[in-house]
């Protein structure tokens, strides 16, 4: 996977790993991952699919936008937005080059049709006033890195209560 | 050498990573990811890992040996090794890239040389340590065992 990240490409390619091989069950959660890190990728996709959950990797926050068709006017993407299957829940990396995690999760509440998506960010560090600002810009919750299976559990059970 | 002794073995050596703190209980998370569906998970994760690790040290060499260094191209590496090796759970090139990090902010030179050769002192010792644990996992398995999964108590 290559990180130039660059030319607007066919949103099908490497950029994001769609997990085409099980059909997508309506109680089953569909997750987008966005982490530069291919290893913290790999982990959090398995972390989700163990947690039966439909995931979704992308490398960085362009991507992940452009997945939740929010992307450049300049592109093309309605077409693709209404193939792509409904977004139950989006885990970001906080530290991510260029968008950050904190800025992808405002641009998704600015957004009429993405705002009730809940966001969580994940950072190794975990320094208050970033904690607090992730929050209050709405934020449902901010996590630990590394990710664990019980944050994992902890997770679900906190979007389904909210859910209900 | 019979199954049960090579299971053993197994044990120990692992146990042996821990107690030495080059391995943390982060690595015992990725074991628990494994399974009969995919018994090759922990093995593929740690060795994208070495891949990542060796590009991201031969890099940081690269720029820590420019006339003029640019710490704000070193910080990223450090930053991104710093994730991976944490969660891998390879703890003692963690915290070595906790320490070098800070220099890095410091813009210590000096200091960042030492501490790239300490990262990549514990690099080298986890790869090794992780080569030799699956060479004894796959020998296991060559002899028709099982890997059974590590009870850490303690």
């Amino acid at each position: 996977m290559n990180g130039s990240g660059g030319s607007c490409s066919s949103l099908m390619e490497v950029a994001y790993d769609d997990d085409h091989h099980h059909g997508h069950h309506d109680d089953e959660l569909h997750v987008l991952a966005v982490d530069d890190n291919l290893i913290d990728r790999k982990l959090v996709e398995k972390l989700l699919k163990i947690s039966s959950c439909k995931v979704t990797t992308a490398e960085n926050g362009i991507r992940a936008l452009e997945y939740l068709g929010l992307g450049d006017q300049n592109q093309h993407i309605d077409a693709l937005t209404n193939n792509v299957m409904k977004v139950n829940l989006i885990i970001t990396d906080y530290c991510m080059p260029g968008m950050t995690g904190f800025e992808l999760l405002k641009k998704v509440k600015e957004s009429s049709n993405l705002k009730e998506v809940p966001v969580v960010i994940v950072s190794s560090e975990n320094i208050p006033t970033r904690v607090n600002k992730c929050l209050a810009s709405g934020a449902q919750m901010f996590m630990q890195k590394p990710l664990k299976l019980a944050d994992v559990e902890k997770l679900k059970c906190h979007l389904m209560n909210c859910r209900s | 050498m019979g199954l049960v002794k090579m299971q053993k073995s197994l044990q120990d050596y692992t146990k042996s990573l821990f107690l030495e703190g080059i391995l943390d209980s982060q690595f015992l998370q990725l074991q628990q990811l494994q399974d009969e569906s995919n018994p090759d998970f922990v093995s593929q994760v740690v060795t994208l890992f070495f891949q990542d690790s060796d590009r991201i040290l031969n890099d940081l060499s690269l720029s820590l040996d420019q006339q003029v260094v640019d710490f704000k191209k070193v910080d990223p590496h450090v930053h991104q090794l710093k994730g991976s090796s944490s969660s891998i759970g390879a703890q003692r090139v963690k915290n070595a890239c906790v320490v070098f990090r800070n220099f890095c902010e410091q813009q210590n030179i000096e200091a960042c040389h030492r501490w790239l050769q300490q990262v990549k002192q514990e690099y080298y010792l986890v790869k090794n340590r992780l080569e030799t644990l699956f060479k004894l996992e796959q020998q296991i398995v060559a002899s028709g065992g099982m890997i059974v999964a590590f009870e850490p108590g303690f």
